[in-house]
């Protein structure tokens, strides 16, 4: 033991002074990710504008940035995106609501996992689009059936993620909470659903991401607003900037949306994130 | 006084873990339970802890049947079985949700102090070492003052230093209130450091094979003869319950290498 102790504190000092560099880096990495994008972009710009290309297929970002700004001078911009935004709104609320209630049914009762979960699984068999034309014929071309849509591909990563979560809590956590004889109802609060949060904390960004996801393939089938229906519009008119430009709303949108679920859920998952921290540097 | 009368127990799979275990323990005694594995003793514990079920046989505690968790009755796990999502200090007042705020701060504090970790009250667990943790671990269970505590080999998975220290933190904290103590382990060191009494079970089917008196005074010198003698002699009856021979025991094991696993 005592002989172990010098060869310690060498071994902790370069340690130390490695730390001091990587301090830097933790605000230079996320430039890096930005860098190679940006070369692209700015390497395009100037392909067009040297004239080596026209740029009519593949329009330089100015001209993407241009179509976005024009788009939001008329109004329209505002319009197509709180059309998108409320049925993924609407959509996920749904999906969640059901694959929560749903997984927590299948998770906490065995007896209701025999019976439902086998058809839930088989129908996460069927590729959701699939369900279209039915939703279609049965809800209109309207609203309806496209929030149905996202609340179908929202659904099943959420359900999959409350059961999982569930079925996979400690069960010598569980016994902490019998020793301690907590009743049904605290068990649920004081044990599973802060051991079951993080899991679901994920299941809903997956979730989220399905639902941009479903509400691209909704709008492209019919709408007359929405970021979707930009898309076709700018297909069928050949006009490829509005096409892009909607495509970096979109990413814009689905990373806002990702980000506010992370952020509002980091106070209840402050016991863990020292782990994520740690495995960042 | 803590009864076990005729207890058995029979998994579905079959395996008989536990046959007719039969002993009384006085209020206030530290018992320890030793023997090979699989001779039921963590069976044992959880039948009176009230985990598990008996398959026959009663747990009395003061006349009172135990089959369901018993708020008389604390355990101590192998591992500290923290809630990671609370911090120390909410930990160690899980118990206590009963309790209104203040007298429930004032008896964690009270405890956190106890176990010397008065300045980690607001840590997560993730952030103690295992001996802080499993301290944690001793104070959830003390604090709602138990009048039997179990513990189910709790230092096992510590070092040597940290489990003698433990060991001894147990003992002080014990003179506290002097509840019960049952400790499974399969220490003998460990036994016969903390015990007034050793019971020493045969395995397969699980059941009472000797029990030895620990008459000495605490604290206890781990080095002195008299210290030595106890631990040979429950070496000796755990010999004997493994029906194997004696004699080599010694030879091949020095002190404090003890273990039984």
């Amino acid at each position: 033991m005592i002989s172990d102790a010098p060869v310690l504190q060498q071994s902790s000092e370069p340690a130390e002074a490695a730390a001091k560099p990587s301090r830097l880096s933790r605000y230079a990495r996320p430039m890096l990710g930005i860098l190679l994008p940006l070369i692209l972009a700015l390497g395009w710009e100037l392909v067009v504008w040297s004239g080596w290309s026209n740029g009519r297929l593949v329009p330089p970002p100015s001209r993407v940035f241009a179509t976005i700004a024009e788009l939001a001078r008329s109004g329209e911009l505002l319009r197509h995106i709180a059309a998108t935004l409320w049925r993924v709104g609407l959509g996920f609320a749904f999906g969640v609501v059901a694959g929560t209630l749903l997984g927590a049914i299948s998770g906490y009762w065995s007896l209701a996992r025999r019976l439902l979960d086998p058809t839930v699984q088989a129908l996460r068999a069927i590729p959701s689009l699939a369900w279209v034309p039915l939703f279609i014929l049965w809800l209109g071309i309207f609203e309806t059936s496209k929030i149905a849509l996202i609340a179908v591909g929202v659904f099943f990563p959420v359900y999959l993620g409350v059961m999982g979560a569930i079925l996979s809590v400690d069960r010598k956590i569980v016994e902490v909470g019998r020793i301690f004889r907590l009743s049904g109802p605290a068990m649920i609060r004081r044990i599973l659903l802060p051991a079951v949060l993080p899991a679901y904390v994920v299941s809903l960004r997956v979730g989220l991401g399905l639902g941009w996801m479903f509400v691209v393939a909704a709008e492209l089938i019919g709408a007359s607003e929405g970021l979707g229906y930009l898309l076709l519009d700018g297909q069928q008119l050949g006009k490829p900037a509005q096409i892009l430009a909607a495509i970096v709303i979109f990413a814009i949108l689905g990373k806002l949306t990702d980000w506010l679920i992370e952020v509002g859920s980091a106070p209840l998952l402050r016991w863990q994130d020292a782990f994520g921290r740690a495995k960042e540097t | 006084m803590l009864a076990l009368d005729r207890v058995s127990k029979t998994y579905p799979n079959g395996v008989h873990a536990l046959a007719r275990f039969s002993a009384e323990i006085r209020q206030g005694e530290i018992v320890a339970i030793i023997g090979g594995s699989g001779c039921g003793k963590s069976t044992l514990l959880r039948a009176i802890a009230g985990l598990d079920r008996a398959s026959s046989g009663t747990v009395t505690l003061d006349s009172e049947a135990i089959a369901s968790p018993h708020a008389k009755i604390g355990i101590i796990f192998q591992e500290p079985r923290l809630l990671p999502w609370l911090s120390v200090a909410d930990n160690i007042g899980f118990g206590l949700a009963d309790l209104p705020a203040t007298e429930r701060r004032e008896k964690v504090a009270r405890a956190l102090e106890r176990v010397g970790l008065a300045d980690k009250a607001q840590a997560w667990p993730r952030e103690l070492s295992g001996g802080q943790a499993q301290r944690v671990a001793i104070a959830r269970a003390l604090v709602p003052q138990p009048e039997v505590l179990l513990l189910d080999e709790p230092f096992s998975a510590l070092d040597a230093f940290t489990r003698r220290d433990l060991q001894d933190h147990l003992l002080d904290l014990w003179a506290d209130t002097r509840p019960t103590l049952v400790l499974v382990t399969h220490d003998v060191d460990e036994a016969v450091v903390l015990a007034d009494r050793v019971l020493v079970m045969r395995p397969r089917p699980g059941r009472l094979f000797d029990q030895i008196e620990i008459n000495l005074g605490r604290p206890r010198d781990r080095n002195s003869p008299l210290f030595e003698n106890f631990k040979r002699s429950v070496l000796t009856s755990l010999d004997r319950s493994l029906d194997r021979s004696v004699p080599d025991r010694d030879a091949t094991q020095g002190p404090g290498q003890a273990m039984w696993w």
